[in-house]
């Protein structure tokens, strides 16, 4: 699929205080069952932000007034861990998220969000925490993303440049058809079938 | 001389077509499996692409998630219904083989493939889902992609993947009895934390490890992605071989001689070096239980509820502290007073033959306890039918278990079976993370063993312990 390109982003920024945040938690099961790749914003964090009988739980900071309209989430280490769900990054790009920051990040998650343009980016503990102050300090609190530069600024001094390899850089600057990349190697992919024919075949 | 090489670099210049400084390889992928979950949209994608699938010889599918383990064929609910028809159609569409609700052969995914002998030693294997680590018990590279990549790899049989760092997780000594494959790999875990493999693919090696069966293999394989490896992987060896032979898949006569004798070429090479190692010592195990919400928050059977104040990091104590608020648990609590509501046995991590034969050695002759639900589900269709033959089936129900048929079930409840609010569960999945098993449910990871003696005695019991009834199969 074609991706929209990403070069650089400012937008809002929304903390989500926890460790360990599963795909379960970001996209509860019951919502997986649409057959389509939209439509899955609504159902983000769905059992933090939503009370059983479906009450807004005012405690949870994507329903705090301060943060509606954000575009850029703040989390802390082994975001999106669990599941291979990709129905989580789908959920996170619908809800309004581009560019998701935490220490860590689980590996099917983090390639998930490449695939669909979103920019997760990893810093030190110590960054995230100090992205979490200034967000709590400054009301509206935005973040700026150069993806060109590989840099983070904010209107009150922060500067950090961040790590992102080259490829996945390449790719999400140019929006690029990574199966269309594939395909061109078609040749190569036939040459490797034929010479391993054999092994491929199956009994039954 | 050849370097020295460990199994992972084996099977990975193995399936190599295409390097470039800079750039992910391009890997050949020998197997997909498909699920009715995270299908439907790379399935869409082809069509709107106007793509085929490239080998749907190498490609099969079955429904899991979604199907009801009673009375399967009334599906109440309408989108799971169109989720299952929608894989129904799409197979059809482009030629894939779907082991359907009709099929003997239908049942948790990473159960079917192994079962059906599709799980080779030394392929490369892919599945929208992260327990496709489960199939590393063959040593087969295999791990889960998301929706985008099962696209990628129905339109070229190719991936694009950057190579992982390599592990060596050793488990040294012998199990005791009563302890399982489940306990080890929830030990690691609750000693080295949910992201301690992130990046890297693990390699499980050992004493411990070489007596295990396939089944206890992939019983560890499968939770590798709990530990936050992108795969992990046991050398192939004699107990891998005869698992495999005369399995449907699986080559024959000369073919399968030749296959043997490549497959015994896939182990790391002596003096080969991992990027990392590290040990767990299997002599001094005992039961686990989990305690929290992240299947590392776990502990022995003889500890008690931990306290979050006594944990190294701020975010740690936290994580504790939150975890014990959504259990409902106080610290200082002996794990074996946590008293449970219901019982879950199967899913990919432990819905195997020999996990039910374990659980019903221990239910054999007792009944559950009053006020528990408990409920068996085999992995698949076969492993329901060998059950029933063994008679398992039997011990279950005087036992007063409910038995089920195959599929996911309340390993994530996606189907009728889930948790009710506040209700607290032993089961022998693979994830306790909040609401994995229904809204504000509460999720204890044990193994099959341990889980049946919490449904005879509605608490968690020291399964060592445990007086098996005359004539119980042996655990």
């Amino acid at each position: 699929m074609q991706m929209e390109a990403f070069v650089q982003h400012t937008g809002k920024v929304a903390p989500v205080d926890r460790v360990n945040v599963d795909t379960d938690a970001i996209i509860p099961k019951q919502f997986l069952k649409r057959i389509e790749r939209t439509g899955f914003g609504q159902f983000l964090f769905y059992e933090w932000r939503f009370s059983q009988n479906g009450d807004v739980n005012p405690n949870f900071s994507l329903n705090q007034e301060r943060y509606q309209g954000s575009s850029v989430l703040i989390s802390r280490a082994n975001f999106g861990c669990g599941s291979s769900r990709e129905h989580a990054p789908w959920a996170i790009l619908d809800y309004g998220f581009k560019v998701v920051i935490a220490p860590s990040f689980a590996d099917i998650f983090y390639n998930n969000c490449f695939k669909n343009g979103i920019l997760p980016i990893k810093l030190s503990e110590e960054q995230v925490e100090e992205l979490f102050q200034r967000t709590e300090k400054h009301e509206g609190y935005e973040l700026s993303v150069d993806l060109e530069a590989k840099k983070l600024t904010d209107a009150h001094g922060l500067d950090i440049s961040f790590d992102l390899d080259e490829h996945r850089r390449q790719f999400l600057l140019q929006g690029l058809d990574d199966i269309g990349l594939t395909l061109k190697l078609g040749d190569q992919i036939t040459a490797y079938e034929q010479q391993h024919q054999a092994r491929l075949a199956h009994q039954a | 001389m050849a370097s020295k090489k460990t199994l992972y670099e084996k099977i990975w210049e193995q399936h190599a077509i295409h390097e470039e400084s800079g750039k992910p390889s391009v890997i050949y992928i020998d197997l997909q499996l498909v699920h009715e979950v995270t299908s439907p949209q790379a399935f869409e994608g082809l069509r709107l692409a106007g793509r085929k699938v490239r080998r749907p010889d190498l490609t099969f599918a079955t429904m899991d998630h979604n199907v009801p383990t009673q009375d399967r064929f009334n599906i109440t609910d309408p989108i799971s219904k169109q989720q299952i028809e929608t894989l129904e159609q799409n197979c059809r569409d482009f030629g894939v083989k779907c082991f359907d609700l009709n099929s003997a052969d239908q049942g948790v995914v990473h159960v079917m493939g192994p079962e059906l002998g599709l799980t080779h030693p030394g392929k490369t294997i892919v599945c929208g889902d992260s327990h496709t680590s489960t199939h590393g018990a063959f040593g087969a590279l295999a791990f889960g992609i998301g929706t985008s990549e099962v696209e990628h790899v129905l339109a070229t049989q190719c991936l694009q993947q950057g190579k992982s760092k390599t592990m060596e997780v050793r488990i040294n000594g012998k199990l005791k009895p009563g302890l399982t494959a489940k306990d080890i790999i929830l030990g690691v875990i609750a000693q080295y934390g949910t992201d301690f493999a992130t990046g890297y693919v693990i390699e499980y090696t050992g004493e411990a490890i070489r007596n295990l069966s396939m089944e206890e293999r992939m019983t560890v394989c499968n939770m590798s992605i709990e530990a936050g490896a992108r795969a992990g992987l046991i050398a192939p060896d004699e107990t891998t071989f005869s698992y495999l032979k005369g399995r449907e898949y699986c080559p024959q006569g000369e073919a399968w001689d030749k296959a043997v004798a490549r497959w015994k070429e896939l182990r790391t090479d002596e003096g080969a070096e991992y990027d990392t190692v590290v040990e767990f010592d299997a002599d001094s195990l005992v039961p686990q239980v989990t305690w929290g919400t992240s299947p590392g928050m776990g502990t022995d059977i003889t500890a008690v509820v931990p306290t979050p104040s006594e944990f190294p990091t701020e975010n740690q104590r936290k994580a504790a502290e939150k975890a014990l608020e959504y259990m409902d648990l106080k610290p200082g609590t002996k794990m074996s007073d946590i008293k449970i509501d219901r019982v879950f046995i199967g899913s990919c991590t432990n819905g195997r033959i020999e996990d039910l034969r374990a659980a019903a050695a221990v239910a054999k002759g007792y009944k559950v306890a009053e006020g528990v639900q408990a409920m068996v589900v085999p992995g698949s269709g076969r492993v329901k039918i060998q059950a029933e033959k063994e008679g398992l089936d039997q011990i279950f129900v005087e036992a007063g278990f409910e038995w089920r048929d195959a599929g996911c079930s309340m390993c994530l409840a996606m189907n009728p079976d889930f948790l009710l609010p506040g209700e607290r569960c032993a089961s022998t999945s693979n994830r306790n993370f909040e609401g994995r098993q229904g809204r504000d449910g509460r999720t204890h990871l044990v193994s099959p063993a341990m889980a049946a003696a919490a449904a005879v005695r509605g608490k968690f019991t020291d399964v060592r312990d445990w007086e098996f009834k005359q004539d119980a199969v042996t655990v």
